[in-house]
């Protein structure tokens, strides 16, 4: 764990400790096989959770699979 | 005989695609998709909620593993947002099959053609297979398949409306022409509804809340596999003409009293 940085999540600031992707995920407590990740508009694919780093600033959204028609 | 169709090389035996939102409940959902017989089922892309990590998931009451995952790019009024959701979907999901609609704004969500024309270029040539929401529009409909779209899903009537099929002239041109799958998607309200739009020739039908809105959502399932199961057999029937005098079935010969 690090210091704490500033990124933009599903649309709001928050403060995170998390290094990689996958740290974030697992901070946050999501399934990793459920959820799909975009950083800065750009697809992390799920093999590159890990090494996919986090910058302050970075804009991340993390989505899945709900009804609609 | 067995009579299935194909989208994409993956061929299906029910007709009927239905939608997974608008439900009281997951649970409800789940029923009302089971008793629907439908193979393929749309869902929508949305930020989890980070909140509640652990909240009930669709995929858990309507697994993956049993039916087609449809994602679509509801609420999306620009092709780049289109874009960017169905490549989160692609990456969830891990397939290319997708259902594109850009839409124009409320109260009619009418299709937006030009953005759907720019979102389809760009899909396709990331690989993606597209089933195309659409006008009912031959023209547009003819340039989509052209263009590579795998099914070409043109509106019965307003999204959510209910309506049932408003120019179904247009629905049957559409068919009449096309390669592709030809899909009646929105609109519909009732089974009959339903079976109208097969009896038209369409290859299958995609509804949501004639489910999800019914008084009793898992019956309407029910009421909305039949229906069209009998407006495919019907169209492949084909029907008797119409006549616009009297025909009688029983035999004018033999009546007593004469």
């Amino acid at each position: 764990m690090r210091m704490p940085i500033a990124i933009t999540l599903n649309g709001e600031r928050r403060e995170v400790r998390a290094a990689s992707v996958a740290e974030l995920l697992a901070e946050i407590g999501l399934d990793t096989r459920k959820v799909a990740v975009e950083l800065n508009e750009e697809i992390v694919p799920r093999s590159t959770y890990a090494a996919q780093g986090l910058t302050s600033g970075d804009q991340l959204e993390i989505v899945h699979f709900i009804g609609g028609g | 005989m067995e009579d299935s169709w194909e989208v994409a090389g993956r061929r299906f035996s029910s007709r009927l695609i239905v939608g997974t939102g608008r439900y009281k409940s997951l649970e409800e959902t789940a029923a009302s998709i089971e008793a629907s017989g439908a193979e393929i089922v749309t869902v929508a892309v949305r930020r989890v909620n980070i909140a509640d990590p652990n909240a009930p998931m669709l995929q858990d009451f309507v697994p993956p593993t049993k039916y087609t995952y449809l994602p679509n790019t509801a609420g999306c009024h620009t092709a780049k947002d289109a874009v960017r959701t169905l490549r989160l979907a692609r990456e969830a999901g891990g397939w290319n099959l997708v259902k594109l609609e850009v839409l124009g704004p409320p109260p009619f969500l009418y299709p937006d053609m030009a953005g759907t024309f720019e979102a389809a270029a760009a899909l396709l040539a990331d690989n993606f297979e597209v089933m195309v929401y659409c006008a009912d529009d031959p023209v547009a409909a003819k340039r989509l398949e052209e263009m590579g779209c795998v099914a070409i899903m043109p509106l019965g009537g307003p999204i959510g409306s209910g309506l049932g099929v408003a120019n179904p002239y247009m629905i049957r041109a559409i068919k009449q022409q096309a390669k592709v799958p030809v899909l009646v998607d929105a609109g519909i309200g009732t089974a009959s509804d339903a079976a109208f739009a097969m009896e038209l020739g369409c290859d299958a039908v995609l509804l949501n809340s004639a489910l999800a809105h019914a008084q009793d959502p898992v019956l309407m399932a029910t009421a909305m596999k039949h229906a069209v199961i009998a407006g495919r057999a019907a169209f492949l029937a084909g029907r008797m003409p119409r006549n616009y005098e009297a025909n009688p079935s029983s035999p004018t010969s033999g009546l007593i009293g004469r």
